[in-house]
């Protein structure tokens, strides 16, 4: 399997990817905000018409869209000019109709579209997993360096404001980090699952983990594994690979449950 | 100064109070009376729809109502102890030896300490609270503020939640603002009572407080 070129560049973004989502994903679960990462996809839809009409790099479109997209439902949040829903909805529709309207102005509603909406991580090209890469690991160095200020908004967002940590900022942050994991992640799982991937790890590793680091390392352990299992199972039997990574996530949930039962 | 939510009625009005440094502050009243949103007036979180608000302590921490933390995830005591710390520690990477000495510190002055590793959801209600308090203390404030820290707390930790309040109090010689509909043991140890009800109703020492107010849940006199 291993000795297919596309094999090993979809291993590469697999792995990106698998570590990225979730970790990203662990913030936007603490906060409630677990659907964010749905209706940020669905903008990012829009910003992949974008690409098809004007005739730019998808990727790109669709990052710049993203990031857009998520820092006006994070403003429309922190203004409380809308609940926290009522802002996802509105990004929401309007990224998919959005999305409908350019698409179709392209001429572009075709199988292509396809490969966006549920993944085509075997068409992966070296260029595609050199931004994948290079994206994503910075991406998770920022995390990581800014690790304790997130978790601190996370735990006590009010508490943190009061403090005079820089709170509507390191929301912002966090809202952008996950557009570009949406962007990043659309031909691995595509825009439609790639919440899942965002946030299913999480919920396993949180059932079994015993403090909020060992939730985030296990849930980059989950994410990473559920894309190469994902990934492989679908080679040997010839199924989507994007779907088959989000069912052996939500495998981990199932199997995760009773474990975290027996813990307790 | 005076307040109120967007157009609609004035919550608070004609509120003045000056507050020294070092003071241990109840502050009392009927539910929707006004005193959490003094506290979040003074804090900051709010702002006036008339009048002004001076803060000279500049290092804050606060104890919101029904504080919770670590519901979808399980936080430890030390992991939220350590994000109280955060404001006081450097901002990238992680914490250096001196905070997570000031950590170990705050946990213990709390009485914690044995159980500092275990997640927050496994602790009773009065300890989770104590959590929260060593949360805060880890910023080294200069100012405490705590709203209804007891809700729900049994009676026994209420008593403990007061003596170490006071025990603070005294040997941190941090300024203290605790709201509460009720105070229960909390009564003994402050120096001072303001009462809120849309405005000051009183404000002196607890001593002076009139009988008919001396439970300031049913102060409807």
């Amino acid at each position: 399997m291993l000795d297919l070129e596309f094999m090993r560049l979809a291993f590469g973004a697999g792995i990106v990817v698998g570590l990225l989502a979730p970790a990203v994903g662990f913030f936007l679960v603490q906060r409630r905000l677990s659907l964010i990462g749905d209706g940020i996809g669905h903008v990012a839809f829009a910003g992949v018409a974008l690409g098809y009409l004007l005739n730019l790099p998808l990727v790109l479109t669709a990052l710049a869209v993203s990031i857009a997209g998520a820092l006006s439902i994070e403003t429309l949040r922190a203004r409380r000019t809308a609940a926290g829903d009522q802002a996802l909805a509105l990004v929401f529709y309007t990224g998919i109709a959005g999305g409908v309207v350019l698409v179709s102005a392209a001429g572009a509603l075709n199988v292509n579209l396809f490969q966006f909406l549920f993944g085509s991580i075997l068409t992966v090209t070296r260029s595609d997993l050199a931004v994948i890469a290079g994206l994503g690991a910075a991406a998770l160095l920022l995390i990581a360096l800014l690790y304790r200020l997130l978790v601190a908004v996370v735990v006590d967002e009010e508490g943190a404001r009061v403090a005079g940590l820089p709170v509507s900022l390191l929301n912002a942050l966090t809202a952008a980090l996950a557009a570009v994991t949406i962007a990043l992640s659309m031909r691995v799982v595509g825009i439609l699952l790639i919440a899942a991937l965002m946030v299913l790890p999480v919920i396993a590793a949180a059932r079994i983990a015993w403090s909020m680091r060992s939730t985030m390392v296990l849930a980059m352990g989950i994410g990473l594994a559920s894309v190469l299992t994902g990934i492989t199972v679908a080679y040997y039997a010839d199924l989507p690979p994007g779907g088959t990574t989000v069912l052996v996530a939500a495998a981990a949930v199932l199997v995760a449950e009773p474990i975290g039962a027996l813990r307790r | 100064m005076s307040f109120a939510y967007g157009h609609g009625p004035l919550v608070l009005r004609d509120v003045e109070l000056e507050v020294e440094r070092g003071e241990f502050v109840a502050i009392a009243g009927p539910n929707g009376g006004g005193k959490t949103t003094l506290l979040r007036l003074v804090l900051g979180l709010e702002e006036p729809a008339s009048g002004q608000i001076e803060l000279a302590a500049e290092r804050l921490a606060y104890l919101p109502q029904r504080a919770q933390a670590g519901v979808d995830a399980p936080v430890t005591v030390r992991e939220l102890v350590a994000a109280g710390r955060a404001p006081r520690a450097r901002f990238l990477g992680p914490l250096r030896q001196a905070d997570r000495e000031a950590v170990r510190e705050a946990i213990e002055r709390v009485g914690l300490e044995t159980q500092a590793d275990r997640r927050l959801s496994t602790l009773s209600g009065g300890q989770q609270q104590r959590a929260f308090i060593a949360k805060a203390l880890a910023a080294d404030p200069e100012l405490l503020v705590l709203d209804e820290p007891t809700t729900g707390v049994d009676v026994e930790a209420q008593e403990s939640l007061a003596a170490l309040l006071e025990q603070l109090h005294r040997e941190l010689d941090v300024t203290i603002l605790y709201v509460s509909h009720e105070f229960g043991a909390v009564e003994r140890f402050v120096e001072r009572i303001v009462l809120v009800r849309g405005e000051v109703v009183f404000d002196g020492a607890p001593a002076d407080l009139p009988g008919v107010w001396h439970d300031p849940s049913h102060a409807h006199a």
